[in-house]
């Protein structure tokens, strides 16, 4: 379990680690880049930070994903934490430098205590073999001695030779200042011994006496003793010890019977010599009368004794020279020291200079165990009173000290460069925030001032309109006509803005209803006849024949598109044509060429005649266009997916406005608005509702050529399966049923839609280019041709042709115009049957009215339908029985005065129940309104019951037309409710209902329904 | 026409105007007003006194359905409010319509304590209504016995405060 924890605990150092070095490769790396853009650096070293953040929580560390949120989290908030981890760093780092320091600092001390010893070891070890050499060759000479003069009788050895030898084998000694051979004579022995030599034995001076005071001769006859060791023989250096008797002297009475008892060398304590006065150390060997073996006992050596001879070392000198000899004499002190009593040890050699410093102690042997001497080492001069200064340990600990410092300055600048960073992306929050609640509150403003001004507008609007009605005189009428148009601009300007706030908003739904998009197409084109007219411009439409009659949609919106493109282009197009087309998309996919897109190629195929903008290049980014795109835009079977394009040749936009031109508010240019108008929001309205209708739209563009603007739209397929295509078509026109014409054009493009447009009415027509051909087929046609239609600008050329050479069987000539005051009747005053004009745009309605009054065929003039809604109203509504379901009695009686007042006849009922029983058939009513929400019955289920009521009764008299009033029963039933949405609409018809009106009523809803099943009362009556 | 009749009508007019920038009425009552002619003269009394019955029973059997603090029957008094909404909103009573909406939420969400509240403003309301109406018919009458007409025409397009406002953020 533990281990776990302290598994996990390092995992965590290891990653936080692994994140400061990221944050301070990130740092360097966006230093580097661009130090002179901090505000950059910030942002960018944040997003850095982040995807780092995000790499490292996600490289699959064993560690919880929140981990590094929650150190994310605590870099945010917990800025002590990091302080702490700061100071933490530097105080350990302080630490670490301080302990380097100490490191090399002792490890140079070990080092110079080592070169120390090793030098001390080498004095001291030199000085041992040297000593040893010195004391081995006195022993020879004890052998010498033993050999020569006790073995030998008479001795080979005086004193002359003695000296003479151990002077000239002195360099064997280095070390010995002088030898001396001292006899053992026992006290019987003295005198003759004495008279022997010829000297008395003396003994040695007590108090040490000063060298050149120094007699022999001076000094005292030995007391008597046991036994004396007077000295006989002696080097010429100590030659002023013969006859002083060894064993007098304190240090050399110790000596003597030390080394007799041991059979070894033995040394004295340091002491000062006689007459040198010098500090000096005598070795001593016994020489025995015969050789003893090595286990012999102290008494039997002491018997054996024969004599004893001993050197004299002169240390201080003895060390000077060793030590001359060697290289670095004077960097070390050296001290030799007699330690045989610890306690008090005996200087032999050295200053005596107290100094704690670095000392190292060497053992010296000098072959008696009984003695110890010591050599102490100790640097000198310099070296001795200070240590080197350590630069080396200094230099590392600050160079890391240093460092650690540095990093810590980093860690702390990247820290606050994140807070700074944070702060930032905090405020650009708050900021963002603000301008998104600032949009809100933009678009409810406008939804709101649009709503506030659409209402008074909407009186000043109704003011008007009344103002009209009254007897008001020329200049007047101007006056309110005036005020009303401008009016209106006003409230259709709201709802444009109205508009855009609602789509933003998302509050637009589209409607699904039944259309007729040529129908559409024709009014618009109507609504911009005028314009174009005056313009002189050609305006034209193209809707491909592959194109359903009825489609399902929102016809609404889809003619607030095309109004505004189109309006744009009347709008910027001085010369040439604005040309609409319509297509399928699978249409344009299928045939890379269409025959109608008169595009690039040449400039010769296109309306006018003007080179346009390419056509492709507008939709070129479509996603239904693109190769795969189509495949993957899954379409239902009875999805119909439109392209709409609208061509012109205006000023075109500019290249530089093209990439805001669907922005709202945004034209090409402040003078734009001022010259042209508008509010710049309608492109931005299109694309939305383009959108909405799940499309897309695009433009290509030309300056001073034109552009083109191209959407798509999905709509559903309103032409049921049941329905022949063919009954649908023409079926309003059938006058014109198998005409011929023949089109004089030279133009293929425009030649093709006029061909489209009389095609629509049933009419073949035969395109020619010129008027000689069109004579020619004429002549060759076996048929009749019923009219030629000719092309204004072929007119004015050819015009002479018809006037010199004119047709027998005549067929009536057309002139297609683009405006209304062309001038025909300059050539052709004198033709007896003169041209009619026809002037585009050709549309349907428009068509059949001016072929009919050319043609002089078809039906009377409709009957105008004149004067206000309400005064129709009234005569729909004289005489007819209603009845008027409804619980709310304050509402009965409303609606039933209103409908008394347009002069019906009302029955009231105040519930479901009883409309029922009323209107069981046969009755005499002739329409129903039916409030929906009642209680027992809703409006729903009683209409319910009266269509099954009718069902039975038809059923039962299909085929007996008795009456001769009625051949089915279906009485019109329409729906009085508050709340006019499109669910109870829909539901209103499915359960049989015809229609609804809204409550409170209205006279111009109420026209709009009643008269769609009440004809006029004359149609009735005739 | 005399200065009495003159002075008349103008109060009249002024009064009507007060009604409809109080908020008291909209333009349903001008639209009412409208289909009042020779054939009918007292179409929109008979039908504003059919309104205060009509609302007088309501608000009755609705005070009895919320008396009780428990079992109170939301349908009864849902289906009461509808009739309320529907025939003040016909007369063009604007305020009553306005309580009854409010009045419509409290009864969905099944609030008690709202409904009685919104209750009593109505009550209030509709009391309030019916007095200023009673002086613009005797405003009406006076002019009539003094030989005047009533004027038709007034201004229907002084509503400056909108009842409903798009709602955006909903």
């Amino acid at each position: 379990m533990s281990l776990f924890h302290v598994l996990g605990f390092c995992l965590k150092i290891g990653q936080l680690f692994w994140m400061l070095c990221c944050w301070f490769l990130s740092w360097f790396l966006d230093a580097d880049k661009s130090p002179l853009d901090p505000d950059k650096t910030k942002m960018k070293n944040h997003n850095k930070m982040c995807f780092l953040w995000n790499k490292i929580s996600t490289s699959g560390l064993k560690i919880p994903p929140s981990f590094s949120h929650h150190l994310f989290g605590s870099v945010r908030f917990g800025k002590t934490f990091w302080r702490k981890v700061l100071v933490a760093w530097v105080v350990s780092w302080v630490l670490i430098s301080f302990w380097t320091f100490w490191c090399l600092t002792s490890q140079a001390m070990d080092k110079r205590k080592e070169t120390l010893a090793s030098m001390c070891d080498e004095r001291a070890r030199m000085l041992q073999d040297q000593f040893n050499v010195s004391m081995n060759h006195v022993q020879a000479m004890s052998i010498l001695i033993s050999t020569f003069h006790h073995a030998k009788f008479p001795s080979a050895i005086d004193q002359r030779t003695f000296s003479e030898y151990t002077d000239r084998t002195s360099f064997e000694r280095p070390l010995t200042s002088g030898v001396a051979y001292a006899v053992r004579v026992l006290h019987s022995e003295r005198q003759e011994f004495e008279r022997q030599q010829g000297w008395t034995i003396r003994r040695m001076e007590q108090n040490p006496v000063h060298k050149d005071d120094y007699d022999t001769e001076a000094l005292e006859p030995s007391p008597v003793q046991q036994e004396y060791a007077p000295v006989i023989f002696a080097q010429d250096t100590v030659s002023h010890v013969i006859s002083l008797d060894m064993l007098s002297g304190k240090e050399d009475r110790e000596n003597v019977l030390r080394a007799r008892r041991s059979g070894k060398g033995v040394l004295t304590a340091p002491f000062p010599l006689i007459k040198t006065n010098r500090l000096g150390v005598i070795l001593t060997f016994a020489v025995y009368k015969r050789d003893l073996p090595s286990n012999a006992t102290p008494k039997e050596r002491i018997e054996a004794t024969n004599g004893y001879l001993g050197g004299v070392f002169d240390i201080e000198t003895l060390v000077e020279n060793l030590l001359q000899q060697l290289a670095s004499k004077q960097t070390i002190l050296v001290n030799v020291y007699d330690t045989t009593n610890h306690s008090q040890p005996i200087s032999m050699y050295g200053s005596h200079v107290s100094a704690d410093g670095l000392e190292h102690v060497s053992p010296l042997n000098f072959g008696d165990p009984f003695r110890k001497h010591e050599m102490r080492c100790r640097y000198l001069g310099q070296f001795k009173q200070k240590p080197p200064w350590p630069v080396q340990s200094m230099v590392t600990s600050f160079g890391i000290l240093v460092i650690a410092l540095l990093v810590a300055h980093i860690f702390h600048a990247t820290l606050s460069r994140i807070r700074r960073a944070e702060e930032d992306c905090h405020k650009m929050e708050l900021l963002k925030k603000k301008a998104e609640a600032a949009d809100v509150a933009k678009s409810q403003f406008l939804a709101t001032v649009s709503h506030e001004i659409r209402t008074p507008m909407n009186g000043v609007l109704g003011m008007l309109h009344m103002l009209m009605d009254t007897e008001l005189d020329v200049t007047q009428q101007d006056y309110v006509r005036t005020a009303q148009a401008s009016g209106k601009a006003l409230v259709s300007l709201i709802n444009e803005v109205l508009d855009q706030a609602k789509i933003e908003s998302g509050k637009v739904e589209l409607e699904e209803v039944r259309f007729d998009l040529r129908g559409i197409l024709d009014d618009v084109l109507s609504l911009f006849s005028g314009k174009s007219q005056e313009k002189g411009l050609e305006l034209a439409v193209y809707i491909s024949d592959r194109v359903p009659e009825m489609l399902i949609g929102d016809p609404g919106r889809f003619r607030q598109i095309l109004t505004n493109l189109m309006g744009n282009s009347i709008k910027f197009t001085e010369k040439g044509h604005i040309f609409v087309t319509v297509h399928l998309v699978d249409e344009l996919l299928d045939s890379s060429d269409v025959e109608t897109s008169s595009s690039s190629s040449s400039t010769e195929n296109t309306l006018s005649g003007l080179p346009v903008a390419d056509r492709k290049r507008s939709w070129q980014n479509f996603k239904a266009f693109s190769s795969n795109g189509h495949r993957s835009l899954a379409l239902a079977p009875s999805e119909i997916n439109l392209v709409v394009s609208v061509e012109d040749t205006g000023v075109g936009i500019p290249v530089e406005a093209q990439s805001r031109i669907f922005t709202p508010f945004m034209q090409v240019g402040p003078s734009i608005s001022r010259t042209h108008g508008g509010t710049g929001i309608g492109l931005s309205i299109s694309k939305c509702l383009v959108g909405l209708m799940k499309g897309e739209i695009g433009f290509s563009s030309t300056p001073k050529v034109g552009s083109t603007f191209t959407f798509t739209a999905v709509f559903g397929n309103g032409v049921h399966s049941t329905e022949r295509k063919s009954e649908l078509h023409n079926n309003n026109q059938p006058e014109f049923e198998g005409m011929k014409a023949v089109l004089v054009d030279h133009r293929p493009a425009r030649a093709q839609v006029s061909w489209y447009h009389f095609q629509r009415l049933g009419i073949r027509v035969e395109l020619v280019t010129s008027v000689d051909q069109a004579l020619r087929f004429m002549k060759t046609c076996a048929t009749t041709v019923d009219m030629i239609l000719v092309e204004q600008e072929v007119w004015n050329k050819e015009a002479d042709v018809f006037v010199k050479d004119p047709l027998v069987p005549s067929p009536k000539l057309f002139l297609l115009a683009n405006s209304i005051d062309t001038s025909v009747s300059d050539t052709l005053r004198n033709v007896i049957d003169p041209p009619v004009l026809i002037v585009k745009p050709l549309r349907a309605s428009m068509l059949a009215a001016t072929l009919q009054r050319g043609l002089g065929i078809g039906k009377r003039e409709t009957p105008q339908r004149k004067g206000p809604p309400a005064l129709i109203l009234r005569n729909l509504l004289l005489g007819r029985k209603i009845l008027i379901v409804d619980d709310n009695n304050v509402n009965l009686r409303v609606a039933a005065g209103a409908l008394k007042k347009y002069g019906a006849d009302v029955v009231c009922a105040e519930s479901g129940v009883k409309a029922i029983s009323l209107l069981k058939p046969p009755h005499e009513f002739d329409a129903c309104f039916m409030d929906i929400q009642m209680p027992e019955m809703d409006g729903f289920e009683a209409t319910r019951r009266i269509r099954g009521m009718e069902e039975e009764m038809n059923n039962g008299e299909a085929l007996t037309v008795e009456e001769g009033k009625r051949s089915r029963w279906h009485l019109p039933v329409l729906a009085m409710t508050a709340d006019v949405i499109q669910a109870t609409h829909e539901k209103c018809l499915k359960c049989g209902m015809d229609g609804y009106v809204s409550k409170p009523f209205e006279a111009e809803q109420l026209y709009r329904e009643v008269s769609r099943f009440f004809n006029s009362p004359s149609d009735t009556e005739s | 026409m005399n200065t009495v009749v003159a002075k008349l009508q103008r109060q009249f007019q002024d009064y009507l105007v007060s009604l409809y920038q109080q908020g008291f009425l909209d333009n349903q009552f001008t639209e009412l007003r409208k289909l009042q002619d020779e054939g009918t003269p007292d179409f929109v009394a008979e039908v504003v006194s059919l309104f205060f019955d009509d609302c007088s029973k309501l608000i009755n059997s609705m005070s009895r359905s919320l008396e009780r603090p428990e079992n109170v029957d939301f349908k009864q008094v849902d289906s009461g409010v509808h009739q309320l909404k529907g025939s003040s909103s016909s007369v063009g009573a604007r305020r009553v319509k306005n309580v009854c909406i409010s009045f419509k939420e409290c009864c969905d969400v099944q609030n008690r304590e709202g409904c009685l509240r919104c209750l009593q403003q109505v009550d209030y309301e509709y009391k309030m209504l019916k007095t200023k109406l009673q002086d613009l018919f005797n405003l009406e009458q006076q002019i009539v016995q003094a030989g005047g007409a009533i004027p038709q025409h007034f201004p229907s397009y002084t509503i400056l405060r909108p009842d409903i406002r798009p709602c955006l953020d909903a």
